[in-house]
């Protein structure tokens, strides 16, 4: 079998430490403030790291390298610390750490917060922290007890030794004065107290009482708001622009160009919102303007037929087609999706003398600080980036090009003042980076023994890499790997003696980003459809089929065992309803999903899903379950509502109306089943996204006969 | 325009046709409620107006004026309202954009139907999206809310 041409997210990642060096150097920040090991004084805090504070007063403050967007990384990376450091869990408080150098990510190489790794990648880092810290405490309370390190143990923010005993924020002030051991040992796994501990959230008493600080929230004396109006098109430019009917609202401050549009710069958010509704602006309209979602489909189409770029092959496809049993073909296709997240996009900007301040929930500090100081003509390490909480993430808010940032900068620099520039939930949408419209057609042959012997796989949509700074580390041979990533390197490929996976990459004028789970939110659809579109063909149950196929494959086999035997997949479904199922690697982790779906006046309706997940050791369970049940959620916005069309160039949905996500009375109830594991961790945040869609349509097929292909799933009328 | 937000008066220099939204946010600094599609179709500024459920981003504030406003930050002194507990036992949130609107909208609920059914929790919460889909969290922390606040116990 010939060697895949493109490394998978996993290869690029276990190879990262390598390829990192690079990106390293590429977003150096030289100078940037350091957070050397502080010498405190008496009263100061114990500062052994760059990822905790000890107080005097016990509290333990965790700095957090990873932003929290709902996906629970502001519990789990102190838990690690908390585990290692022997914390009281109820004096932990927790921090986002601005943007600095020694935050970069473990394996990226820059601080962000994205493909499901946070967790994983943090995993030796916390706790190492945690453990520097322990026993720098511990060794100031040896001194204290005049005993040895070795005499003492600690216990819920206590080092004890004998009947001594003392609390660690008594220990601050001579531990500070202690050098940081070189090493220190990190417990046995079957000590763990805390990791593997389902753990309550420590963000919810700010989020249930409305104090939780998001970028959209912050103020400060002076701050203005601005609206910015963009072209309707993708790639259009303000020709010229009349502000006089903007100027006369009350409120109104100042309207400035900036070069992505023209900004109304208010006192408030309303002033500046009905100021830029007043805007006259003739736009040219550029090259885009006739974009047709549509006819981009039919090109798709056309390129399916046409040999592309090999990213997997083995074999001789065509020969064993030839002289297969049996043969499938199937054409599959997925829309462009926004990402909408609750919280529309926004950025505080504050520029001042050698200084430029940012407030936002941002996934990419690094990149973001970058470029606010190319536009300022700052230094990197003179921009301060302050993160907030993010009201979702999702992938929108990782930009390569930081497009809410550069922008909010622009404008703050434009009309010389604080601005908070604000995007209304029409600018969202319309704002384009969105999951990339894909159109997969497979052909496959069976055996006589209804397994398959040969599988051509064309994918085509637009790269979501190409152009940007990940380009030269995860496009290779031509080969985008989020575009086929979960196709190509399939499980069920690697047994298939002849296959080909190929993609085309078509550039479209359209703005595209990752968008959770990335090419997985696709492939798994196609790929799990299809596999029940075999098992049909060969007259097979699907899971009894999917064991055929996954027999070398250990983990894909544990969870979807799990999830059928929890699911009933033996017994009758209740009246009127049917199951269908689908397991997917993804990030590190493997899912497998079963749902019950009835179809009710035409319409699917999801009633259960067992989700069965092996994300290796679960550090936080509680948030495990969570992101399962919010991964479905996400899943079934796009498997059952969401998509964009695009017509003259112009978007044509513009808010939760028209661009439908799934609402509380169309919610399954979700069961999650994790499987015990003491392999390291993998992600999590995106991995319960993926086997909903296909799962769902199995189940559709079951019920009404009829496949659905195409996203969101759509019956007939 | 005087205003009663929280049990407190407030004068504030506003256009009658501004949302209540933007007055409560930008002109008054209570944040905690939400910015999310300015349609009435997403809940996330879900505020009470004499104990009723309405969405700030479409009442003008000339429509509230004279009335008394809840907001999230005056739900309860100190954060205790049954549904805030409720949301804490059952660990609800998570980027937590959407739920100072989904607690408002719970509020209520449970204010007019102490001991809500399925049903009416579809009814009364469907125009509250989370992106997150915390939506079962929700549902079983509306019913835990309903039982914290049958025991009467703050």
């Amino acid at each position: 079998m010939k060697a895949v041409t493109a490394p998978s997210r996993r290869e690029f990642l276990k190879t990262g430490a390598l390829i990192s060096g690079g990106l390293v150097i590429g977003f150096v920040i030289p100078g940037a403030k350091r957070f050397a090991v502080a010498q405190p004084r008496p009263g100061r805090p114990l500062v052994p790291n760059a990822f905790l504070r000890v107080g005097s007063d016990d509290t333990v403050t965790v700095l957090l390298a990873h932003s929290e967007m709902g996906q629970g990384i502001w519990t789990a990376l102190p838990m690690l610390i908390a585990e290692e450091l022997d914390a009281d869990w109820s004096k932990i408080r927790v921090e986002h750490a601005e943007a600095a150098p020694v935050y970069a990510h473990t394996v990226f190489g820059m601080q962000m917060t994205g493909g499901s790794t946070s967790t994983w990648s943090e995993f030796d880092r916390y706790r190492q922290a945690g453990a520097t810290a322990r026993a720098l405490l511990v060794q100031a309370a040896a001194q204290r007890f005049g005993v040895k390190p070795a005499d003492c143990r600690t216990e819920k923010g206590v080092v004890i030794a004998g009947n001594q005993r003392a609390r660690y924020g008594e220990l601050v002030a001579a531990a500070a004065k202690l050098p940081p051991p070189k090493t220190v040992p990190l417990k046995d796994p079957k000590d763990w107290k805390i990791i593997g501990k389902p753990t309550k959230r420590l963000d919810t008493p700010e989020k249930i009482t409305g104090r939780a600080q998001f970028g959209m929230d912050v103020r400060f004396p002076g701050l203005l708001t601005a609206v910015v109006a963009r072209p309707p098109v993708f790639g259009g430019k303000v020709r010229s622009f009349d502000a006089t009917a903007a100027k006369a609202i009350p409120g109104v401050r100042k309207v400035v160009r900036v070069p992505t549009g023209v900004a109304v710069v208010a006192d408030h958010f309303w002033a500046a919102k009905l100021g830029r509704d007043a805007l006259k602006i003739e736009w040219d309209l550029g090259p885009n303007a006739g974009l047709d979602s549509t006819a981009l489909r039919e090109q798709f189409r056309r390129l399916a037929g046409t040999p592309g770029t090999p990213a997997a092959e083995a074999g001789n496809v065509a020969d064993a087609l030839g002289k297969a049993a049996k043969t499938i073909e199937a054409e599959y296709a997925v829309p462009y999706l926004a990402h909408a997240p609750m919280e529309p996009e926004n950025c505080t900007v504050r520029i001042g003398p050698g200084k430029c301040e940012i407030w936002t929930g941002t996934q990419f500090q690094t990149l973001d600080q970058r470029l606010a100081a190319q536009i300022t003509g700052l230094k990197p390490e003179q921009v301060e980036v302050h993160t907030t909480f993010l009201g979702g993430g999702f992938g929108r808010r990782a930009n390569p090009t930081s497009d809410f940032v550069s922008e909010a900068v622009q404008v703050a620099k434009a009309a010389n003042a604080p601005v908070k520039t604000v995007w209304t939930r029409e600018d969202d949408v319309h704002g384009g980076y969105y999951r990339p419209a894909y159109l997969h057609r497979a052909r496959i042959g069976l055996g006589a023994d209804g397994l398959p012997v040969a599988w051509r796989h064309t994918v085509v949509g637009q790269s979501i890499l190409v152009g940007t700074p990940f380009e030269p580390f995860l496009v290779k041979n031509g080969i985008d790997a989020t575009s086929v990533e979960g196709a190509f390197d399939a499980p069920y490929l690697k047994d298939i003696p002849n296959h080909r996976v190929d993609l085309h990459s078509p550039k479209t004028g359209i703005p595209v980003l990752w968008w959770r789970s990335v090419g997985h939110s696709h492939t798994a659809f196609v790929m799990e459809s299809l596999i029940d579109e075999l098992a049909q063909a060969a007259g097979k149950d699907p899971v009894e089929y999917r064991r055929a196929l996954l027999k070398n494959h250990r983990r894909h086999l544990g969870v979807l065992n799990l999830a059928v035997e929890k699911a009933g997949w033996g017994r009758r479904p209740p009246q009127g309803r049917a199951r269908g199922v689908a397991v997917h690697e993804s990030f590190g982790s493997f899912a497998a999903q079963v749902a019950e779906v009835s179809v009710e006046d035409g319409r699917i309706r999801v009633h259960r899903v067992v989700c069965a997940i092996d994300c290796g050791i679960a550090v936080n369970p509680e948030t495990i379950a969570a992101q399962m049940e919010s991964g479905i959620a996400f899943g079934l916005s796009a498997a059952l509502h969401s998509a964009l069309h695009i017509k003259d160039g112009r978007v044509q949905e513009s808010n939760y109306h028209d661009y439908r996500v799934l609402r509380m009375n169309e919610m399954p109830v979700v069961e999650v089943h994790i499987v015990p594991s003491t392999e390291k961790p993998g992600g999590i945040g995106e991995v319960g996204v993926p086997p909903i869609a296909p799962a769902v349509a199995n189940a559709v097929a079951v019920l009404t006969g009829q496949r659905l292909r195409e996203l969101p799933l759509t019956l007939p009328t | 325009m005087k205003l009663t937000i929280n049990g407190a008066e407030h004068e504030v220099d506003a256009p009658p046709d501004m949302p209540l939204l933007w007055v409560l946010r930008d002109l008054l600094g209570l944040t905690g409620t939400k910015f999310g599609c300015g349609l009435a179709q997403c809940g996330a500024c879900t505020v009470h107006v004499d104990g009723a459920p309405r969405r700030s981003c479409v009442t003008p504030v000339s429509a509230a004026a004279g009335k008394a406003i809840t907001t999230i930050e005056g739900l309860s002194p100190d954060g205790r309202h049954p549904a805030q507990r409720a949301w804490a036992e059952l660990d609800v949130v998570q980027c937590g954009y959407c739920q100072s609107g989904q607690i408002m909208s719970a509020a209520a609920l449970l204010a007019a139907k102490p001991a809500p059914t399925d049903a009416d929790i579809d009814a009364a919460m469907t125009g509250n999206i989370c992106r997150c889909g915390t939506y079962q969290r929700i549902r079983a922390a509306v019913h835990r809310a309903a039982t914290l606040a049958k025991g009467g116990v703050s």
